[in-house]
């Protein structure tokens, strides 16, 4: 049988998965934690609690605000020591709940026990609102906050709910360690969504570099009504919610909508087994599983880690020192994610993975003429021209960008990975977008 | 750890291809050819490629060292190519110097004046033997019949007209005398393999496929062009003789005769000189093919793939204009 | 005669016959009405199109000129690059007087150098200060200061501003600066203003942007401003120069006297100014503030 896939575009980086057999160890609660209200797409919110303060496991310290926004609760128990700025990745300075942890004491709503709770008690709007409270965030590493994508504008309803499990980013592994050690949580968690979304049929697509849990789950599955696990080939950018919903369902979002336009809800893995435990378990979001890896690594290793702890204690949890010859650490993965300048960044919701490359990986390659192979042109999964956006985005020519589409990119980054002349192409691209949609949204104002 | 961390945009992964890779994979594409044109022509043979390689990289390397002043980027293997494809253009028995001039043009005119690799909007290896072949005429002309004096150098070689010269002075009739002497009908399957009086590369067809089915392979090119202006120019012949076969040659004999091989898989090929989109490409193929077979047929000069291809070179701003890539999401279905 | 010259007399009298009547319709239908001031006024003005006067070009500001005469008043605006001498030709042509505006100088509004605030970070990709300003802090870590890449130089259409190697800093130069405000537009990180050029040339202003509290740009950079208000004490109270907000003091050009004295007592240097301080050598602070005092 052919696998499916999306038709346009693609590149096949080299996989590095070397942490997917590691099996996912919690890292120690450090002394003091650090948690930044804006750890999701939209407005930051807005801290709660006061210096002095005691909070709990699960105690509510950063209320949403807006329309797009999420609740943030504390992941430790202990005494607000200050409400500051902290550095994130990117060096600039976020509003942050600072807190001194003392034992580990939890809110007395929440369920801390494993067994598995299979029945749905709740209606589809109190799930909803569960997941609102509960501060649930798309773990893939956009950080959407969820509860809006179930929030339907006047008219519209889905059909299908799409569940990513592509992981197409090389080197991580956290969704695959989640598929394979929680997998009845997962599905029970994708009846939930099912049930909020109000749609019959749910379908969890899964590259087929993950055998192992394409297996557990498909096996897993036959006992949930309307749960169909769909391998998929392995192809970059798979996990691209337009890409994953052509290659599943053959459907293709128009340009500047959303999966709803095409009756499609599209969650992630990780998302998945967030929603169970909020609303089966009451437990808020306070802790996910990120990987850390790197050429460089003895070992790498796949965590469950707090919300707020510093990423070097995930190396000190493996024993292991920074290498030697690194260049980069970068939040994510190798293709969309964030250089970071440092360590002692907090982890937050969308921390998917730290990946460490050495500095010969890290160094980009001298940049030469373009040589209109075209190559980014076939490798683009939105059918863009790279080579001219690139072009006119240099030049800041804004009104013909915006004539080829730019706002369509993906930003997957498949054009400068595959440019043999090792052109800057999304970074102009990225620049030209940003203008595009500016100006875009100055004439709606008008 | 010691070194100052790197921070830039994503991707921070890079692949594997490089400029040199792709300019150096044609020219190991070239070599089957150049194989073939040694066993016929011989020493020559070695002699015009090799001469025309190093022209065509000193001239890069003197005008970037001494008129640009900027780095030089004559190991990237552009101009290593434009160097055998030229060579490949003209007769063994060239002058020198005239393979000087054409070098001059092809890469001081044709693409150094241009900003270098990548700006040049006509393949340099066409320009420099249109001018050879305006320049210098007779010489450009006259083919060593194959396989005479094979390894003694620089003979007065006896001409022998190319399959395509006797199609065009003496119609249809003249290909029953191909070899001399004039005894048998014309053999395609020596055309194909390449025991025909011709320029250097032209001769083999064998030799050309064996090489664009390698730069299929390493994914240099894709075959939308190579394929599309075979199809068009044969469609374009098999027409005409359907019509007329006692006046037309057949769509084979357009296909392995002259240099419809060598210029559909390397020089309508050249990734700078071609459209970025596939719609683009089959455009180009397709209307370059349809040329050809007009020059060759209708035009004054025997051949017509390498001004078919220049002619093409110059529409391909406006081809990339209109012909763009299918975007995903504008046409919109509704599974 | 020969009929072919005959023939082609004709011919060619008639085409110019055509053609002229086509070209007078034409002329007809899609005359445009422009005010003849408006070309006129344009002539006067420099012809840079640098867009400073905040009009799509020269002729749109003539445009407004001329606009604003019909209305007797063009008080609100100028021409930056040409300054008062432009101005008061446009006025006289269109009869009425301008105002006199003092003249003004861009001014970098960080001393961050690679000495002062050392890179602890390298950057890869485009020189580009828009790119690099969404990616991080900066080279240097300080999320207010100057970027090094430039975008001020590109935007610089008189050659009045260029990056120094050693600092890796842009410098403006005040004689070719004609406030037109295009780097102040292209810096991502507003680090450039447009400041009095003051009177023989004096000019003091707080060269840095942070608004973070003391210590942490501390960490970063030598000279930043940490807000600890000195300057502001010793400000005389005839000029009452600087305000204090967001942990960052700001001197007014305008009110500004250039007498020097907050230069001196700043604990961190960064306040610059155009000539030397009363008493230029940056020694152990306090001293350095009593002898101020007492010569006051």
């Amino acid at each position: 049988m052919k696998l499916k896939t999306f038709k346009l575009g693609g590149v096949h980086p080299p996989e590095n998965k070397k942490t997917a057999d590691i099996p996912v160890v919690p890292v120690d609660i450090p002394k003091r934690v650090s948690v930044i209200m804006s750890q999701h797409l939209g407005v930051p919110a807005v801290p709660v609690v006061e210096k002095g303060d005691k909070v709990k496991v699960g105690t509510l310290i950063g209320e949403a605000k807006g329309f797009i926004s999420a609740n943030i609760h504390s992941p430790v128990s202990g005494t607000v020591f200050k409400v500051d700025g902290v550095t994130d990745a990117t060096g600039y300075r976020k509003d942050a709940v600072i807190i001194n942890v003392e034992g580990d004491d939890w809110e007395e709503k929440i369920d801390k026990s494993e067994t598995l709770l299979k029945e749905i008690k709740l209606s589809p709007e109190e799930i909803i609102q569960r997941i609102k409270d509960s501060g649930i965030v798309g773990m893939g590493g956009a950080a959407f906050p969820t509860h809006v994508k179930y929030m339907f504008p006047e008219g519209k309803t889905a059909d299908t709910l799409v569940i990513n499990g592509v992981e197409c980013e090389p080197y991580l592994t956290s969704d695959h360690r989640v598929m394979l050690e929680k997998p009845d949580e997962i599905l029970v968690g994708v009846s939930i969504m099912m049930k909020a979304g109000k749609v019959d049929r749910a379908k969890i697509g899964i590259e087929t570099n993950k055998p192992d849990a394409i297996n557990v789950l498909s096996e897993k599955a036959k006992d949930y009504p309307g749960i169909e696990v769909v391998p998929l080939k392995v192809q970059y950018p798979q996990g691209a919610e337009k890409q994953l919903i052509k290659a599943l369902l053959n459907r293709e979002i128009p340009s500047g909508k959303l999966p709803l336009d095409v009756g499609c809800i599209v969650n992630n893995i990780g998302t998945a087994f967030a929603i169970y435990e909020a609303v089966q378990k009451n437990k808020p979001l306070i802790e996910r599983v990120v990987t850390l890896t790197g050429k460089g690594l003895k070992k790498g290793g796949n965590f469950l880690v707090r919300i707020g702890i510093p990423a070097k204690n995930l190396l000190e949890k493996l024993g292991e020192e920074i290498p030697e010859n690194t260049g980069k650490m970068i939040s994510g993965g190798p293709m969309m994610g964030k250089a970071i300048n440092h360590l002692d960044i907090p982890v937050t919701k969308g921390t998917s993975g730290i990946v460490l490359m050495s500095e010969e990986e890290s160094k980009r390659n001298i940049i030469q003429n373009c040589i209109r192979c075209s190559k980014c042109v076939s490798v683009c999964p939105m059918g863009l021209e790279p080579y001219l956006l690139e072009k006119l985005a240099e030049k800041d020519m804004f009104e013909e960008c915006e004539k080829e589409a730019i706002v369509d990119c993906i930003e997957c980054g498949s054009c400068s990975y595959t440019c043999p002349s090792s052109r800057q192409l999304l970074d102009h691209i990225r620049y030209g977008k940003q203008n595009v949609m500016r100006i875009m949204r100055e004439r709606r104002q008008q | 750890m010691s070194n100052k961390l790197i921070v830039s945009l994503s991707p921070h992964e890079k692949g594997e291809l490089s400029v040199e890779k792709v300019m150096w994979g044609v020219v190991i594409a070239l070599m089957p050819s150049f194989a073939i044109s040694v066993y016929t022509f011989g020493f020559d043979a070695i002699k015009v490629v090799l001469l025309s390689v190093v022209f065509c990289v000193g001239i890069e390397f003197l005008i970037q060292k001494f008129m640009l002043k900027s780095e030089t980027t004559i190991l990237d293997g552009s101009a290593a190519i434009t160097g055998i494809l030229l060579a490949f253009n003209v007769p063994s028995n060239i002058p020198w110097w005239q393979l000087l001039a054409g070098s001059v043009v092809a890469i001081g005119i044709s693409k150094m004046a241009f900003g270098g690799l990548g700006k040049n909007p006509f393949n340099p290896a066409l320009v420099g033997r249109a001018f050879m072949l305006a320049s210098f005429p007779v010489e450009m002309t006259t083919w060593p019949v194959p396989f005479s004096n094979i390894w003694s150098p620089a003979t007065d070689a006896i001409t022998a007209a190319t399959p395509l010269g006797r199609l065009a002075e003496g119609g249809v009739k003249a290909l029953g005398a191909l070899t001399d002497p004039p005894v048998e009908a014309v053999d395609y399957i020596d055309i194909f393999i390449g025991k025909v009086g011709g320029s250097l590369g032209e001769i083999s067809a064998a030799a050309i496929l064996i090489g664009g089915l390698y730069m299929l392979y390493k994914k240099i090119i894709t075959w939308h062009i190579p394929v599309f202006y075979l199809l068009s120019l044969a469609g374009f012949s098999g027409l005409l003789w359907i019509i007329d076969p006692s006046k037309y040659a057949d769509p084979l004999f357009h296909l392995l005769a002259g240099g419809a091989m060598l210029g559909a898989w390397f020089m309508a090929t050249d990734l700078v000189t071609s459209p970025m989109s596939v719609k683009g490409q089959i455009i180009f193929a397709v209307l370059g093919g349809l040329l050809c077979g007009a020059i060759r047929i209708y035009g004054s000069y025997p051949e017509g793939c390498s001004y078919s291809i220049l002619i093409m070179n110059a529409f391909v701003p406006l081809i990339d204009k209109y012909s763009k890539p299918k975007r995903f999401g504008k046409e919109v279905n509704y599974g | 005669m020969n009929p072919v010259i005959l023939y082609s007399v004709g011919v060619l009298a008639l085409i110019a016959a055509g053609s002229a009547i086509i070209l007078y319709f034409v002329a007809k239908k899609f005359k445009v009405d422009e005010d003849p001031r408006i070309g006129e006024v344009t002539e006067i003005l420099p012809g840079a199109n640098c867009g400073g006067c905040g009009f799509p070009g020269c002729s749109g500001f003539a445009t407004a000129l001329v606009k604003g005469a019909d209305k007797g008043d063009i008080s609100g605006l100028a021409c930056p690059p040409g300054g008062n001498e432009t101005m008061t030709a446009v006025g006289e042509f269109l009869g009425l007087t301008v105002e006199e505006s003092a003249p003004t100088t861009a001014v970098v509004r960080c001393n961050g150098t690679k000495a002062k605030a050392p890179s602890k970070l390298t950057y890869e990709g485009p020189t580009k200060c828009a790119i690099a300003h969404t990616l991080f802090s900066g080279e240097n870590s300080c999320p207010h200061g100057c970027l090094g890449l430039g975008d001020c130089v590109d935007a610089c259409d008189f050659e009045a501003i260029y990056m120094d190697e050693e600092t890796g800093l842009p410098v403006v130069v005040p004689d070719k600066c004609t406030s037109c405000g295009a780097c102040v537009r292209a810096c991502p990180r507003d680090i450039i203003e447009i400041r009095p050029r003051g009177r023989k040339d004096r000019r003091v202003w707080v060269a840095c942007m942070n608004e973070e509290k003391g210590p942490i740009p501390m960490k970063n950079c030598k000279v930043t401003c940490i807000g600890c208000a000195k300057c502001f004490d010793v400000c005389p109270p005839v000029a009452n120069a600087i305000t204090m907000g967001n942990n960052l003091a700001f001197i007014d050009g305008d009110k500004c006297i250039a007498c020097g004295k907050c230069i001196v007592v700043c604990p961190t240097t960064a306040i610059l100014a155009t000539f030397e301080p009363p008493k230029p050598k940056p020694k152990p602070v306090t001293e350095e503030k009593e002898a101020s005092e007492v010569k006051k």
